[in-house]
């Protein structure tokens, strides 16, 4: 073998100085609805998303908010479910309906040539939906059983728990259900819902692709005449004191258990977000974090450990979560914690932080590539009353933290002893 | 239409770059001609662990993942019982890096038993955790060497058992290195907004002194064909009955490979499919229906997998499966269903062409299935596929005596 000494030397590398932001097309229809286009991109693609204050916090017993976002494409006035989707499916379109804590969203994504074929089934699910009985009840019983799996699986009894001990029960952000929460939803609840926060409140459409000329006019035309009542529905979030409590709930013949460990934690709103947010990074949000670099790499307990953000308009979480081999889930939970205190009590090295800021730098480059892409980064302020610059303040955020700051961030909202610890399978 | 170019390397190794002026981030991509089905029977699981011990560091660079996260970068790979694909994403401006770090670890692989040691368990955790450890998880594992009597595809890439990852010795995983990991058995892809000539001088710089160390040549046993139907039952601790059948179909490169391809569509893609029009929707005999095929580079499968709903008898259910495939071989497909299938395929290959890392992994299977061109003729395979076409390929498959079946039911 011929020693080739040149590749000792690690190549140049050049900064991240900025990071082109997307600027979107802001207008309203006829109606009020507030419009962002992201006319971008290189294909004939677009993508439509309408947005209501429709999620998860405004039901007022489990599943309903899901089974009516769900059900939108069970059938309309003009549209029975086989024909949505024979249309959608003809056309090449995909038609997804998503359901999160906050909001309720359809989506379309087509190719441009369709545009026209496509809004007026999109505009049927979305203003006319009839929720039949029949296959509605279908829907629910199919759920139930795709529930019953899922509850076989530790990670999900596990996160299941967590939600409960977090937020407690029946709290509006608490996503945790039981299988007879199935059996009290019907069709008439969720027509009820939809009538009662669909069109009340807040309806953003958020277009991007290679738009077509015509788009805007288009848009007017399928969504600009309803009425719609601009007040939100307000929702009384009460204050949440999660005791930091441990649960083990056992599984038997589980060979892997799972960890899940956490708290309530600040959101997108707070000042300190951008900052946690590189914290966690630094912790269990990249492969070669420090959760992964001592418990997978070093160890070997388990395929994946992360750490987790989730923000939500009023309410905000922070988790670790993993499955690990079930003979050393004590040691793989014990370690989780000593990483923690590592945060709180070590600065960080110079080398590590520098990795993690081009890191989350380049994340954040490829998170605006392609215009889909940008529209969820438009999306991600606009639900929240921000503005683009937040995305700038990250930036800046990112290259000014110091190893103090980190530190500061992890013993300010880091302590051990805040914590929710949920083990499911094995001790 | 992807655009790109191919130049081959002294040493073999074979180079595509595609340019996307349109995105500041660059995707390079390396695939390995190798693959669990080059694996011996007795040391399965072998082409994943060694995946993982890529990332064990390299002759000079001790950690991969490193030098690339400082650099903005983020990777991944893969192994399928065909090949082992390693991707990369970095911003265009630190594209050398990626150079860098991918020529060391096909130069020099650094060895050792710490490395072993540790992914020997992480892999095993990842056994447990997909193949155990969740209801359905060895589905796998029974239906491959049901199906598969001679063909290495009768295990799956993560092994036939644990103990074959834990029993993995240092030197299986040298000869493995030498034999497999070598530019002629490689190919790379590089998209961006980058220039041919600028890869071609970065290509030589970092490969070009690669030698090769072996050669791949495989002669793998061909599976007999299956004349006679397989049934296997098991019961396991699971909250719905499911039933899995499987018939052996064409590789991925025979002419009847889009006809196989779309009769799967018909059946099992989208809201409007039939499996679950009639037999999820209206028939309510299935909670979920599924059908695709394998897509493998040898003889592959074609799977129809569903859970049966509470209160129907697994025959019964089965028995509609079968009513479905029939009317495949009897009827001719009207002509807006086989457009329907033909438009998907048409925006599932634009929507692939929207990502600069999916049109690098694109091209790189294209030419390690014979040639990168091919990748912007698939639209047009799919849209000569005529309705006799289907019904002839369909006709072909759904023999009984080609058909292996497993039905997983719940205890009690």
């Amino acid at each position: 073998m011929i020693i080739q000494d040149f590749r000792k030397t690690a190549p140049l590398r050049g900064e991240i100085s900025s990071v082109k932001l997307p600027t979107p097309e802001v207008f309203s229809l006829d109606n009020g609805i507030k419009v962002y286009l992201l006319n971008s991109g290189t294909e004939e693609m677009m993508k439509v998303d309408v947005t209501f204050e429709a999620g998860v916090v405004y039901q007022e017993q489990p599943l309903v908010a899901h089974f009516t976002s769900k059900c939108l494409i069970e059938g309309t006035e003009k549209l029975n479910a086989s024909e949505i989707a024979e249309q959608v499916d003809f056309y090449g379109a995909h038609l997804d309906t998503i359901n999160t804590m906050d909001n309720a969203q359809v989506s379309l994504y087509c190719l441009n040539k369709y545009l026209e074929n496509l809004l007026p089934v999109m505009q049927e699910v979305v203003l006319r939906p009839v929720f039949p009985e029949e296959q509605i009840n279908t829907i629910i019983a199919k759920s139930r059983e795709e529930f019953l799996v899922k509850m076989e699986k530790v990670d999900f009894i596990a996160q299941q728990a967590f939600q409960t001990l977090a937020f407690g029960k029946g709290h509006p952000y608490s996503s945790s259900i039981v299988a007879q929460d199935y059996d009290k939803v019907n069709s008439e609840l969720l027509r009820n819902f939809f009538r009662d926060h669909y069109f009340q409140g807040e309806i953003r459409l958020f277009v991007s692709g290679k738009l077509p000329k015509n788009t805007d006019t288009l848009l007017n035309q399928y969504f600009g005449a309803h009425p719609i009542f601009p007040q939100s529905h307000q929702v009384i979030i009460p204050a949440t004191h999660h005791k930091p409590v441990e649960e083990f709930i056992p599984k038997e013949n589980a060979i892997q258990s799972a960890i899940q460990i956490g708290k309530l934690f600040i959101n997108k709103l707070h000042p300190d977000y951008h900052k946690v947010k590189i914290m966690n990074t630094l912790l269990g949000g990249y492969f070669g974090s420090r959760l992964m670099a001592n418990i997978r790499e070093d160890k070997g307990y388990t395929y994946g450990i992360r750490s987790i953000l989730l923000t939500m308009l009023k309410a905000g979480m922070f988790f670790i979560s993993a499955q690990v081999g079930a003979d050393i889930t004590q040691k793989a939970v014990d370690e989780v914690i000593v990483e923690i205190e590592k945060l709180r009590t070590k600065l960080v090295g110079k080398v590590e932080l520098d990795l993690v800021k081009n890191y989350i730098l380049g994340s954040f480059l490829r998170s605006a590539d392609g215009p889909f892409a940008m529209a969820e980064l438009v999306k991600g302020v606009v639900e929240y009353g921000l503005e683009m610059d937040f995305y700038n303040n990250f930036v800046k955020t990112i290259k000014n933290i110091t190893p103090e700051e980190i530190k500061q961030m992890a013993v300010k909202y880091l302590q051990p002893e805040s914590l929710i610890k949920v083990v499911v399978g094995k001790k | 239409m992807i655009n790109f170019e191919k130049f081959t390397l002294d040493n073999g190794l074979r180079v595509i770059v595609h340019r996307d002026e349109s995105t500041p981030i660059a995707a390079m991509n390396i695939i390995y001609n190798v693959g669990a089905r080059d694996e011996d029977p007795e040391k399965t699981g072998f082409a994943h662990l060694f995946e993982h011990l890529m990332f064990g560091g390299s002759i000079n660079i001790p950690k991969y993942d490193e030098p690339l996260e400082k650099a903005g970068g983020e990777n991944n790979a893969f192994t399928s019982n065909d090949v082992t694909n390693y991707y990369l994403t970095i911003p265009e401006q630190n594209l050398e890096t990626g150079f860098w770090i991918e020529s060391d670890r096909m130069y020099q692989l650094a060895f050792s038993e710490k490395s072993l040691d540790v992914q020997r368990n992480v892999v095993t955790e990842e056994f447990r955790q997909t193949h155990l450890n969740q209801p359905y998880g060895d589905v796998w594992l029974l239906l491959r060497p049901l199906a598969y009597r001679v063909h290495p595809y009768q295990w799956p890439t993560i092994g036939k058992e644990i103990g074959h990852i834990q029993n993995a010795q240092m030197d299986d995983v040298r000869a493995f290195y030498d034999k497999y990991y070598n530019p002629n058995n490689a190919i790379l892809v590089v998209a961006g907004n980058v220039d041919t000539g600028e890869i071609y001088k970065l290509a030589e710089k970092w490969f070009s002194p690669i030698e090769n160390t072996g050669k791949n040549e495989r002669n793998l046993p061909v599976e007999p064909v299956q004349t006679k139907p397989r049934f296997l039952e098991v019961k396991r601790d699971v909250p719905a009955n499911a039933i899995y059948k499987v018939w052996h179909t064409c590789n991925r490169n025979h002419p009847d490979y889009h006809a196989t391809d779309l009769l799967s569509d018909i059946l099992g893609n989208g809201n409007s499919s039939r499996f679950y029009d009639q037999l999820v929707k209206n028939q309510k005999l299935f909670t979920n229906l599924d059908a695709y095929i394998m897509g493998s580079f040898d003889n592959g499968l074609f799977v129809v997998s569903g859970k049966i709903a509470n209160g129907v008898k697994a025959k019964d259910a089965e028995n509609a499966i079968e009513n479905e495939l029939n009317k495949l071989a009897t009827n001719l497909l009207a002509e807006r269903e086989l457009d329907k299938v033909k438009n998907k395929v048409e925006s599932t290959m634009v929507f692939g062409r929207m990502n600069i890392l999916d049109k690098a992994m694109n091209l790189a299977y294209a030419e390690i299935l014979g040639n990168a061109a091919n990748v912007n003729f698939e639209e047009e395979k799919y849209r000569a596929v005529t309705a006799q076409k289907l019904r002839d390929t369909a006709q072909k498959i759904f023999q009984p005596g080609n058909c292996s079946t497993l039905h997983y039911l719940k205890k009690n």
